[in-house]
């Protein structure tokens, strides 16, 4: 399969299989006009298959959500052709309006206007907590 | 300007701090009589209870100062639908410090970011009650003379337990702690705090359902109530509220120089003979609430 090179723009590599429609959908992919390419199952020598995300468009992401989706991933900044970087990535400290928590007890969950966030309180089994109740991201 | 929502922001410093000052107040009370004179303390109590607020309040009146505040939701603006942010910006206004306990979890934590002066969390659901431990810590530290090389005993409801939860987590800070976790099964402790504070800092710890096998063991024994509002199906509080009740024959092989704390209200799981007990601290410790606040409110208010 042949996809054109981009000249400006990112590549998201080393997704995970299966989940680069999660991360269309969580960094508003839809709402850009530019191409994306999005490919799936292609052949990696780490991951055995591995999603690709081609963004023809020089968009900054926002990679503390990429972190939290997979921190696996390489996000690469292509300017006129080039590779000009490589970015891995990190589980990030905190979250902010990604996940909603369950908790009914919460204060999020009758107080809709607060910002949902979340903190990692452990980076080993990458758990995120409710900022508000401390109830274990889903 | 400084919060106080969870116990654990609290380095074991400012803890020492606390206690020490607590101390002082017991033993000179005339020297902090004005000290809050001009000063106000609301008490936004969301949901009613009347141990805390009164406390707080007799804390605030011993220290000289003033308290305004509502005693339970339908008295305040949340009745009308105001949120907590509104709330406090609206009292941050009219009072120097705020006491606020909330039926949700998290509800403080919200009013201290919108808040202009300190909020103290009196209680967030069944989440965090910092000021509970902090009195706990006070009389363990006046029963025992130390915070360290302790065996506490926690017995009840180990499961919806938050004063068990913030207590565990702020003692295995301190040295040689071992702790007994007594409960039916249904009501064990959970296992993240297991794993993240008892595991992680090779706190030694035994869990049984048979109080008996280690009375004998134990420095401190802390009863709690098996709390109807932490339940969902009435049921199952029914089947496990009567599940440790403290007697005087339970107590016969304890140490001489246990000491027996209780957060309060108790309903029925110390018998009202074990009171007249030499090592029944509850009522003491209740007493000691009140101080421990004392010592926070001029902290936070910077009076000290």
């Amino acid at each position: 399969m042949h996809i054109d090179s981009i000249r400006n723009g990112i590549v998201l590599d080393h997704i995970k299989a299966g989940k680069s429609m999660e991360i269309y959908r969580f960094l508003g992919l839809d709402s850009l006009d530019c191409s994306v390419a999005i490919i799936k199952n292609a052949p990696s020598h780490k991951q055995g298959r591995k999603d690709i995300i081609k963004i023809d468009s020089a968009i900054e992401p926002d990679l503390d959500i990429l972190g939290f989706i997979d921190p696996e991933i390489t996000v690469n900044i292509i300017r006129d052709g080039e590779l000009v970087e490589k970015k891995h990535l990190t589980l990030p400290r905190q979250i902010r309006d990604v996940l909603k928590c369950k908790n009914p007890r919460c204060i999020t969950s009758v107080e809709q206007e607060l910002p949902h966030i979340f903190n990692l309180t452990d980076p080993r089994r990458a758990v995120y907590r409710c900022a508000y109740c401390e109830t274990k991201a889903e | 300007m400084r919060s106080l929502i969870d116990i654990q922001q609290l380095s074991v410093e400012e803890i020492d701090e606390l206690i020490a000052l607590a101390n002082d107040i017991i033993a000179h009370p005339d020297d902090y009589r004005e000290k809050c004179r001009y000063k106000k303390l609301a008490t936004l109590f969301f949901e009613p209870s009347t141990r805390t607020r009164l406390s707080f309040e007799a804390a605030m009146y011993e220290l000289g100062g003033q308290v305004l505040g509502f005693s339970e939701a339908q008295s305040s603006s949340a009745a009308k639908g105001e949120s907590v942010s509104d709330t406090v910006r609206v009292v941050s206004g009219y009072a120097d410090i705020i006491a606020m306990r909330h039926p949700k979890e998290g509800a403080p934590l919200v009013a201290s970011m919108a808040a202009t002066v300190p909020v103290i969390n009196a209680g967030d659901g069944g989440h965090l009650h910092p000021t509970q431990t902090l009195t706990d810590l006070l009389t363990i530290s006046r029963e025992k003379g130390r915070l360290n090389d302790l065996t506490i005993g926690v017995c009840g409801d180990l499961k919806f337990g938050r004063t068990v939860h913030s207590l565990i987590a702020a003692m295995a800070r301190y040295k040689g702690m071992r702790f007994a976790l007594i409960s039916p099964e249904e009501l064990k402790l959970p296992s993240y705090i297991k794993k993240e504070i008892l595991q992680q800092k090779h706190i030694d710890y035994v869990q049984t359902t048979d109080l008996a096998s280690v009375m004998g063991e134990l420095d401190i024994l802390y009863m709690t109530r098996v709390q109807r509002e932490r339940f969902f199906n009435e049921e199952d509080y029914l089947r496990l509220k009567d599940s440790y009740i403290l007697t005087p024959e339970k107590l016969q092989t304890a140490k001489a120089d246990l000491s027996i704390l209780h957060p309060l209200p108790r309903v029925n799981e110390i018998s009202t003979a074990v009171d007249a007990d030499p090592r029944a601290c509850y009522f003491k410790q209740a007493l000691y609430g009140k101080y421990i606040r004392m010592a926070l409110i001029l902290k936070l208010l910077e009076v000290a």
